[in-house]
C-alpha cells in the first residue's frame, strides 16, 4: 500500500466494480484521464468541500465542458442528478449519475492569486512550506498545461459541492454548509477526458481562513448504459448529446452498450 | 442620464452591422464604444481580448463574480480571466444583459432543437469565420480556444432563486442601446445572432449599429 492510499475509506463501492482510490487534501491540484465507461466518484469527506474542475476531450482537446450549453438545454443554473455535463461539441462529457449533495456550482468561477491574498492575507513556500496559499485559477493553469493545454482553456468550471444562489434580482449570494461530511457525486464518464481540479475553497465562501477541504476520488467501471437511463431521459435535448456522442465514437446510438 | 446624440467630430468608426453577419474591430483605450440595437429585441454576441495579448480576454464567471450579480448593466465592470477591468458600462437604455446564456453552435443546435438543424446559421460560426479571416491572425493565430463563455448584449435570461434558467423575450426596443468605455486597448469580436429558434431575437434577426468615438 501506498502512503497516498494509507487513509482512504476503502469501503465506498458501486455494481460496476472497484478500480482505484486517491486521497486529495484541501488546497491540492490534481489532473488525469477519466476513462469513458468509468465512473468518478467525488467525496467531501469532512463537508464543506469545494472541487473546482475543467474538462477536455483527450483526443480533440479544443473540445471542452461549457457551462453555457449545458444551462440552456437542461434549463438550469446549477447541476445535480440526473444533468449532462455538455461540451461545446454538442456532446456528453459526464453524466450525473449519483448526488447526494444536491446544488453543485456552475456560475461562480474561480480564485485569483491577488483575491486570494486579499481576502487570506500571504502564506509563501518559503514561510510555510506545502501549506502555502493556493488559488484556483494558478492551480488549473498549472495541470492544464501538463497535457498541452493553456490559459485560453480556463473557461466558466464547475465547484462540486458549492451553492451560489441567484435572487430575481441577479444578486449571487453564496450559500454556506451546502455539504456535509460524506456527501458524494457520481460522474459517469462519456467521453475519454483530460479532468483537472483544484480543491481551493470557492471564491465567494466568506470564511476569513484559508481553509480548504480534503476529498477523495474513487473511479469504479460503470454499468451499462440502458436506454431507461435516468440522465439520458432527463430531457430530449440529453438523448440528442447522447446520440451525438455515440455517433462520435462510431457506435450505433441505438444499442445499448 | 442618457447621451443619445454624439458629437459626429468625435466619431472614429460607425458601421450597421447586418443580420447574422459577423464584426470584429479594436476600440482604444479611454475610447467609447456603443452597440446600438435598431429594430429592438436583438441579441449582439460579444467577446473581448486585450489587443495586444488575446490571451487575456473577457471572463464571465469573473464579471458576475466580482460585481455579485448575474446581468449586466450602468456601472458593470467587464472583468478579464487575469481580473484586470477591459471595459466599463457606462450608459444603458435596456437595463439588463446576459453573460450566462452563451453563444449558439451549430453542434449546439442539434441538442437545444432538432439534429438536422445543425446546417443553420449559428453565432460560434460567425465568430469562428471572423477569426479565420482576421488580420489580427498573422502572428498569433486565434482559434476556437479563444472563444470563451460572450456576453448576450439585450438578451434576458433569468435565473430564478431555486435555479432554474431560461430565455425570455428580449427586453429592448427600438433605438435602444449599451454604451462602454474601454480601459484598455480592446479587440471586440461581434456575432450579430441569426438564431431563429428561440425568442432571444424575437425569431427575427435584424441589424445593430456599432460607433466608436473620442
Amino acid at each position: 500500500m501506498t502512503e497516498n492510499t494509507a487513509n482512504l475509506s476503502q469501503k465506498t463501492t458501486r455494481p460496476g466494480g472497484f478500480i482505484w482510490q486517491e486521497h486529495l487534501p484541501g488546497g491540492a491540484h490534481w489532473s488525469g484521464i477519466i476513462r469513458r465507461g468509468t465512473v468518478l466518484r467525488l467525496t467531501d469527506i469532512e463537508g464543506n468541500a469545494n472541487v473546482s474542475m475543467l474538462m477536455n476531450n483527450i483526443e480533440v482537446k479544443n473540445e471542452r465542458y461549457n457551462m453555457p450549453d449545458t444551462l440552456k438545454a437542461q434549463k438550469t443554473a446549477f447541476l445535480t442528478k440526473p444533468n449532462m455535463c455538455f461540451t461545446d461539441m454538442g456532446r456528453v462529457i459526464c453524466s450525473i449519475i449519483e448526488d447526494t449533495c444536491g446544488w453543485h456550482d456552475t456560475i461562480g468561477g474561480l480564485s485569483h492569486a491577488k483575491s486570494v491574498q486579499q481576502k487570506y492575507g500571504d502564506k509563501s513556500y518559503q514561510t510555510a512550506h506545502n501549506d502555502y496559499f493556493k488559488n484556483g485559477y494558478d492551480s488549473l493553469l498549472n495541470e492544464l498545461e501538463k497535457w498541452g493545454l493553456n490559459a485560453s482553456d480556463i473557461m466558466p468550471n464547475i465547484n462540486w459541492f458549492s451553492k451560489v444562489r441567484v435572487e430575481d434580482d441577479g444578486s449571487m449570494t453564496y450559500v454556506p454548509n451546502n455539504s456535509s461530511a460524506g456527501n458524494y457525486v457520481d460522474l459517469r464518464f462519456e467521453m475519454d477526458a483530460i479532468v483537472c481540479l483544484s480543491t481551493v475553497q470557492h471564491p465567494l465562501d466568506p470564511a476569513p481562513e484559508y481553509n480548504p477541504k480534503p476529498i477523495e476520488l474513487t473511479v469504479f467501471k460503470a454499468d451499462v448504459i440502458k436506454k431507461d437511463d435516468a440522465c439520458r431521459l432527463h430531457r430530449a435535448e440529453n438523448e440528442r448529446a447522447y446520440y451525438n456522442t455515440k455517433i462520435y465514437y462510431g457506435e450505433n446510438p441505438n444499442d445499448e452498450c | 442620464m442618457t447621451n443619445a446624440n454624439i458629437d459626429a467630430n468625435r466619431i472614429v468608426y460607425r458601421e450597421v452591422v447586418e443580420a447574422g453577419d459577423p464584426w470584429m474591430h479594436e476600440v482604444k483605450a479611454g475610447q467609447r464604444f456603443r452597440i446600438v440595437d435598431l429594430e429592438g429585441n436583438q441579441a449582439v454576441d460579444t467577446l473581448f481580448y486585450n489587443a495586444h495579448d488575446h490571451s487575456e480576454r473577457y471572463s464571465a464567471t469573473d464579471t458576475i463574480r466580482e460585481q455579485g450579480n448575474i446581468y449586466l448593466t450602468k456601472g458593470s465592470v467587464l472583468q478579464s480571466n487575469l481580473l484586470n477591468p477591459m471595459l466599463t458600462i457606462v450608459d444603458d437604455t435596456c437595463g439588463r444583459h446576459d453573460t450566462i446564456g452563451g453563444a449558439c453552435s451549430a453542434e449546439s443546435n442539434t441538442v437545444r432543437y432538432a439534429i438536422e438543424k445543425r446546417h443553420m446559421h449559428s453565432c460560434r460560426d460567425s465568430f469562428l469565420t471572423a477569426l479565420g479571416q482576421c488580420e489580427c491572425n498573422a502572428d498569433k493565430p486565434m482559434t476556437k480556444g479563444d472563444l470563451s463563455s460572450n456576453i448576450n448584449f439585450f438578451m434576458n435570461v433569468p435565473v430564478s432563486p431555486d435555479g432554474h434558467l431560461d430565455f425570455d423575450d428580449g427586453i429592448s426596443a427600438p433605438g435602444r442601446y449599451v454604451e462602454m468605455e474601454a480601459h484598455m486597448d480592446t479587440l471586440i469580436l461581434v456575432s450579430n445572432c441569426p438564431q431563429l429558434n428561440n425568442p432571444c431575437n424575437g425569431y427575427n434577426p435584424t441589424p445593430v449599429e456599432m460607433i466608436i468615438w473620442k
